[in-house]
């Protein structure tokens, strides 16, 4: 297997902090086609209730994605980045992400098999705020295949 | 188009084609942060075995989801949401690619309902099991 077996259940230590920014938000919106007006005019997301623009459900990534690299630099990992094929994705909500948020993601290895002469890697990155608040969950499944380059 | 609180397995809620050009990836590839060169240069593609600059997975979960937004009204409805990748979407130097996206409610019960979202690009399925539940209380 291509992976080190022993990277099943390891935790990773938090993400620096991320702070969503509005125009960030506004960014990656309009990236996604996604064109609701609260995810760029703070007027319509304030008639719903938020202190400012609403990130698009998959901006979480954004954030999950520092903890997919502190995996993939891993020394002992075994995982070569070339290789990595990204399978599946899940995002699992307490709320959306709102500019203004400062985001931290705390990354655990929670499956790790072989799979023909590749891995297939679970992890589960869980998003907080600054009040430590859960946010959102992004489940990941990479699959690892063969090779050293 | 269906209202929350009388949501029919079956319905269809919302569906778009979303036109994907070259433009499209590298605005993605800066918003979100992924510079995987196989989302646009044409020979880093092919040396990998690639039959074209793809599209960024993580750009097609996205506008699948966008597609039911502004039928929900709120994005904080949304309290679950994932995909399998299965299939890339190629998008031509000259003509792009037209993503088509259908989401239909595929389960309800008393506080949610669950949204399936059919995404083809030239027929094909792109993305598997693609679902989002929907808070419809």
């Amino acid at each position: 297997m291509p992976v080190n077996p022993e990277l099943a259940g390891r935790q990773f230590p938090p993400t620096a902090p991320y702070l969503v920014g509005r125009e960030k938000v506004r960014e990656f919106a309009r990236a996604v086609f996604a064109d609701d007006p609260q995810h760029t005019d703070p007027a319509a997301a304030a008639a719903l209730g938020y202190a400012d623009v609403v990130a698009p459900p998959t901006f979480a990534i954004v954030v999950t994605d520092a903890t997919l690299q502190q995996l993939l630099a891993e020394p002992d990992s075994g995982i070569v980045l070339h290789n990595v094929l990204h399978a599946e994705q899940k995002f699992r909500y307490s709320r959306p992400i709102v500019a203004g948020d400062e985001l931290t993601a705390t990354l655990t290895v929670t499956g790790l098999r072989a799979m023909g002469g590749g891995a297939m890697v679970t992890s589960e990155s869980e998003i907080t705020d600054a009040a430590g608040e859960h946010v959102v969950t992004a489940t990941s499944v990479l699959i690892v295949g063969e090779g050293d380059r | 188009m269906s209202a929350l609180k009388d949501l029919a397995v079956g319905d269809v809620v919302a569906e778009r084609t979303v036109h994907l050009t070259r433009e499209s990836l590298v605005r993605y590839a800066g918003a979100s942060g992924d510079f995987n060169p196989i989302h646009y240069r044409d020979d880093v593609a092919a040396a990998v075995g690639l039959p074209g600059v793809l599209a960024h997975g993580m750009l097609t979960m996205g506008l699948a989801v966008g597609t039911i937004e502004s039928w929900l009204g709120d994005t904080g409805r949304i309290l679950e949401y994932g995909v399998r990748f299965t299939k890339p979407v190629v998008v031509d130097p000259e003509t792009g690619a037209d993503v088509t996206v259908v989401a239909k409610v595929g389960a309800v019960d008393d506080e949610s309902a669950r949204i399936d979202l059919t995404v083809t690009y030239e027929g094909t399925t792109v993305l598997v099991k693609a679902q989002a539940r929907v808070r419809t209380t």
